[in-house]
């Protein structure tokens, strides 16, 4: 069997006394959408802030094999974790940069590629041939982008000034800009009206089938994780409880219990999550 | 007198603006370090002191190996100064800022005041205390209005200060707006962690801006030294106050704003100078600052949201 893209291995985050994370462990495949679902306050965001860098796991390995070469993300920076593993996430509190435009907010995303090509742009200031040609990609990029995600019209716009849905399709645009091996999205349906929400699993869809991307999702809205994920990740209270394909976490006692409680007969099991 | 009031008008306005123009460069740097990580560097004023230093060193060094032909000898001095400079920039932000970056607000502060004390005192120890002269190179000018009382003139060095400020501001500005390194620096402005979640290598992007911020006052640096013909170590704590009032006056975190201010900044100096005192010139500028302050914190083209310290 190949190596996962992504393989958690035992991860614990501690917060002081707090264990808010504990000996967590579970893989993520390329071109499938793996959802870690669970009540409020069951970790998600703290496994999420750990991949992405913003915390350094107590406990844990975390490797993050591209193109055959493995990564341990426990041991690398933010910026590394971006341009060198490849992995891109969104928050679920949308964070762009508001006072740039919707075309340069996708254009910083390949910061790394124009500096190089732009000798650290002192070349580019001089015209150097091949960063005028390096700029012309990195706006092909965005643009092929922005019509995925439906923002071509608004492409000059102050990202700030964009609606609420507009913001988090960016905000995906964005991170596949970075053009990531492993996609992280923290809650992308929290405040989306139900069309919007079936937009943002056509774009899921096309980004593992086109892309070949990984995506990791945490979600809450139910209807998006059982429609699009291939396999879900349940937490509850920092452990992980239940791990397989939608259909049989659906049905997995332990599952209903963190979400509605211990069932006093069988019959409210039955009801589903 | 009244046949000449305008002609004295207009040489005041020439030499507020070349004045301006100066506090302007060094006020880029006040307001982009400020933007970008919310911090005031209060060593910004020695950074272009010491521009000025190794402006009147390599003259002399050039004077004594032979290079006498100005426009080359100009041109080698504002490299070497801008090199040099940026190098001291980058060197401060190492080791006095960077380590501090995680600390609480005011330690920045307090650690880029010790740089300023520092540097004042490096200076007058490695270059000694006493004023060093600057043979004047760039002599003549343009006599525009010949009347009776009253010339106005404009001289080659405050041509080449305008020129030379006008030429940098522009390059600046494209360079803020339309390059990587901009692009990322307005990132880095905005939500630092999120840019460096993109790759953006943001403490590398804090390091640029200051390199950039000392190699403008390096011009500063070597534009006051010839025009004044002397330097001291201790011309960057008076200069860099003023040109970080000119900062606040026109908003500070705002690039246009800096200019604008610097602008300001000279012309009230040259004016209050000409037509009041001369020895209270200084009590205007600050006068400024802190009416600004009281009445208008966010400077004339400043953002009111801005939010930091």
């Amino acid at each position: 069997m190949t190596q996962p893209l992504l393989k958690v291995e035992h991860l614990t985050m501690r917060f002081g006394g707090l264990v808010a994370v504990n000996d967590v462990s579970f893989d993520a495949k390329a071109s499938q959408i793996t959802a870690v679902i669970g009540p409020n306050g069951a970790g998600k965001t703290t496994v999420f802030n750990c991949i992405a860098g913003f915390y350094k796991p107590t406990v844990g390995r975390l490797t993050l094999t591209n193109n055959g070469t493995p990564h341990l993300l426990e041991r690398m920076s933010g910026n590394d974790i971006a341009g060198k593993a490849r992995v891109a996430r969104t928050f679920q509190n949308i964070r762009l940069f508001p006072k740039m435009t919707v075309l340069e907010n996708l254009i910083v995303a390949q910061h790394n590629k124009l500096m190089r090509a732009s000798g650290f742009t002192l070349l580019g200031l001089f015209g150097w041939p091949g960063y005028s040609k390096a700029e012309a990609e990195a706006v092909d990029l965005a643009r092929y982008w922005l019509e995925r995600t439906n923002l071509t019209d608004v492409a000059d716009e102050v990202a700030g000034s964009l609606p609420y849905g507009g913001q988090r399709r960016l905000e995906i645009a964005r991170a596949m800009c970075t053009e990531p091996v492993l996609l992280c999205l923290d809650e992308p349906a929290a405040g989306l009206n139900p069309r919007e929400s079936a937009d943002l699993n056509t774009l899921l869809r096309f980004i593992r089938d086109e892309h070949k991307c990984g995506v990791l999702l945490i979600e809450h809205d139910m209807s998006v994780v059982m429609q699009i994920s291939d396999h879900v990740i349940v937490l509850d209270y920092g452990r992980k409880i239940a791990d397989g394909p939608p259909d049989a976490v659906r049905n997995d006692p332990k599952v209903i219990a963190a979400y509605l409680g211990e069932p006093e007969d069988s019959a409210v099991a039955q009801g589903g999550v | 007198m009244i046949g000449g009031a305008l002609e004295y008008f207009l040489q005041q306005l020439i030499n507020g603006l070349t004045l301006g123009a100066v506090y302007a460069l060094i006020a880029i740097g006040y307001t982009m370090v400020y933007g970008i990580i919310g911090m005031i560097n209060f060593a910004h004023g020695e950074i272009y002191m010491i521009g000025a230093f190794i402006a009147v060193i390599t003259f002399s060094i050039l004077g004594i190996v032979g290079v006498t032909w100005v426009p080359l000898a100009l041109l080698i001095v504002l490299i070497v100064s801008m090199i040099i400079t940026g190098l001291y920039g980058w060197t401060v932000e190492r080791i006095a800022y960077r380590p501090l970056r995680g600390s609480f607000r005011l330690a920045p502060l307090i650690s880029a005041i010790g740089m300023s004390i520092f540097l004042q005192n490096y200076v007058q120890i490695a270059q000694g205390a006493k004023i060093k002269p600057l043979q004047p190179m760039i002599r003549g000018g343009i006599e525009l209005i010949k009347g009776e009382t009253f010339s106005v003139t404009i001289s080659y060095l405050q041509l080449i200060i305008m020129a030379m400020t006008l030429v940098l501001m522009l390059g600046f500005s494209y360079l803020i707006s339309a390059t990587p390194l901009g692009r990322a620096q307005r990132a880095c402005e905005q939500d630092r962690t999120m840019a460096s979640l993109l790759g953006v290598n943001a403490d590398r992007t804090i390091s640029l801006t200051f390199v950039l911020g000392a190699v403008l006052a390096a011009v500063a640096g070597v534009m006051v030294s010839l025009y004044y013909g002397v330097v001291d170590f201790y011309i960057g704590f008076l200069a860099g106050l003023k040109a970080f009032t000119a900062a606040v006056l026109g908003g500070i975190g705002s690039l246009p704003g800096a200019m604008l201010g610097g602008l300001l900044i000279g012309l009230i100096e040259a004016f209050w100078s000409a037509y009041f005192s001369i020895e209270y010139k200084d009590v205007a500028v600050f006068t400024i600052l802190v009416v600004v302050l009281i009445f208008r914190p966010t400077g004339l083209l400043g953002r009111p949201e801005v939010e930091k310290v």
